[in-house]
């Protein structure tokens, strides 16, 4: 299953502040031992808001505003795209991450991957098939 | 909802590898060390749920079996020589505490992972048994999961498995990464059994156990992994990059009703871009080692060749003959020349590729490969012999196992026909 890990935004992320070597060496740990496990398959870090844009459209008409914004905790400083064999492993990994300084946020999200199986309506149908088994897998074994 | 049960066994899953691995580097014996692991595992499904999970569960699980082992030494009144060793090894380190053992966790672990799957996918064992093996100590799956994958039993797997083990230990089989010539033997045992674990689960289609197709994931996992253990050696990446690349088309292989679409004819933009990304960045990694090329590698590079042409119509076709050329050089056989043919035909056209294919026609090996005549059949109606087109369709549907295809070619042998005149 792929997932992507939010690394949520924190105010020393938000004002683009520089990590501290030790914390660039741990990560650069962290991220060598998510490659050589083979979970690894993507990962980005994301410049601060105020480098970016929001655009909302109604009625047809579009909105743009310039970053920063405020809700820091709404917000995304970098993410990954992992392997994994189930949510739980995304978890244990993510439990792994070497603390930053300020805060630290993680939001793990599965990606949809209604292909796997089939095509248009039977993929869903499959995938939906597939999580029921899932659902009864897990379900025998606690 | 606090799942403890699960949250052991995903830990389990992630660190079985590393434990299995220092444990046998420790008692040289794989089977034992298997053994040891797992009485381990089970303390802590005994212990865990009322202590709390440990801050470091491997080196937990680590020491556990170390005392285990300990005491099995111990206890073993026939100490041959070698157990003797090991023993006096084994209590020197008697009293390192956690600790020490964390500390030391993450030295040599490249060395000992590769050493497991070395050992597991050792030549003195059968195709099937390094396969179960591979996946039971590298890839943590229970012998329930690896029978349901290999559409087998349960009984099967843990027999195999079992023999497996004494097999090893009866060849005296050194828990070590191998040197020298030696190693690209024993590499291409390797990159074998993680192929074939792959192609168990391609071939899986819709309605099947998706632990079949899981299998797929499993072989890129250990594929990735190998890759970082052993980027020096372009084979390695060669099979990594194949895998990614046929594991880019699974969204595009299944019609609506099950039946497999070919390649050509798949909607591309079902294709994973992602994992076509990290074909070619394996791809271009091998290159940059200068080797020569082998028949990963070289297998790797033409479906690269379809992962990166946006349309069919955009195939390099000339690329393809020619890898399959040099495919045909390193590793010969009948059915590679035939797919050079079809890459020829494409290229330059069915008069060139039909010199190719009727040389294939008494090859002991394709007499009842039923996609010989079924291309033959295609070149001769492109070249607008019908009536021998329609004989090689019709041989073809003859030879054909699949349903589908069976009527698909008694199909083109009929329109063969009507063309006749």
């Amino acid at each position: 299953m792929r997932f992507v890990v939010f690394i949520k935004a924190s105010p020393m992320t938000e004002a683009g502040a520089a990590p501290t070597e030790d914390l660039l060496m741990a990560m650069g740990k962290y991220n060598e031992e998510l490659v050589r496990a083979g979970v690894m398959l993507d990962g980005m870090g994301l410049m601060p808001s105020a480098k970016g844009a929001r655009i909302t459209i109604a009625n047809g008409t579009h909105t743009v505003t310039d970053g920063p914004f405020a809700e820091t905790k709404e917000m995304v400083a970098g993410f990954w795209v992992w392997e994994c064999r189930s949510l739980q492993e995304a978890i244990e990994w993510v439990k792994r991450c070497p603390p930053s300084v300020d805060q630290d946020s993680f939001e793990i999200r599965q990606v949809y991957e209604l292909d796997d199986f089939g095509s248009d309506g039977e993929g869903i149908e499959q995938h939906e098939k597939v999580a029921k088994m899932l659902a009864e897998r897990d379900a025998g074994k606690a | 909802m606090t799942d403890t049960r699960g949250t052991i066994d995903t830990i389990w899953r992630i660190e079985a590898p590393k434990i299995i691995g220092g444990l046998a580097r420790l008692v040289r014996d794989v089977g034992l060390a298997e053994e040891l692991a797992q009485d381990a595992l089970v303390e802590a499904l005994e212990k865990w749920p009322e202590t709390g999970i440990p801050q470091n569960p491997a080196a937990w699980l680590t020491l556990v079996a170390r005392r285990r082992a300990i005491d099995r030494f111990r206890r073993d009144r026939m100490v041959r020589d070698k157990n003797r060793e090991v023993a006096r090894e084994l209590d020197a380190r008697e009293d390192v505490s956690i600790a020490l053992i964390e500390a030391h966790m993450d030295d040599d672990i490249g060395d000992e992972r590769l050493a497991l799957i070395f050992t597991a996918c050792h030549p003195v064992l059968s195709e099937e048994a390094r396969a179960a093996l591979t996946l039971r100590l590298l890839g943590g799956l229970t012998p329930v999961e690896i029978a349901r994958a290999f559409v087998s039993t349960e009984a099967t797997i843990q027999q195999r498995i079992v023999r497996a083990k004494k097999t090893l230990k009866e060849a005296d089989v050194i828990f070590e990464v191998p040197r020298g010539t030696e190693r690209l033997e024993r590499l291409a045992s390797v990159l074998s059994v993680i192929y074939l674990i792959f192609n168990e689960g391609y071939a899986a289609t819709v309605g099947e156990d998706w632990m079949r197709v899981q299998l797929c994931r499993e072989a890129q996992r250990l594929g990735r992994i190998l890759a970082e253990l052993m980027p020096e050696d372009s084979e390695v990446l060669g099979l990594l990059a194949l895998m990614e690349f046929s594991a880019s088309r699974f969204g595009a292989r299944t019609a609506r009703d099950g039946s497999p679409i070919l390649l050509l004819d798949q909607d591309r933009l079902r294709w994973d871009r992602l994992l076509i990304h990290r074909g070619v960045a394996a791809l271009e990694r091998a290159e940059k080692l200068g080797q020569p090329k082998g028949p990963y590698r070289l297998q790797a590079e033409i479906a690269g060749c379809h992962a990166t042409a946006p349309a069919a119509g955009d195939t390099n076709w000339i690329r393809i003959a020619a890898l399959y050329e040099a495919l045909g050089t390193v590793a010969p056989s009948p059915i590679v020349e035939l797919n050079r043919a079809v890459a020829l035909s494409m290229a330059f056209g069915p008069a060139v590729a039909i010199t190719v294919v009727d040389k294939l026609c008494d090859e002991p090996k394709l007499q009842n490969y039923h996609l010989l005549p079924s291309v033959r059949g295609d070149l001769l109606e492109k070249l607008e012999r019908f009536r021998e087109a329609a004989g090689e369709f019709e041989r073809a549907a003859a030879l054909a196992t699949n349903a589908r295809e069976k009527a698909l070619l008694e199909k083109r042998a009929s329109a063969c026909r009507a063309r006749q005149g």
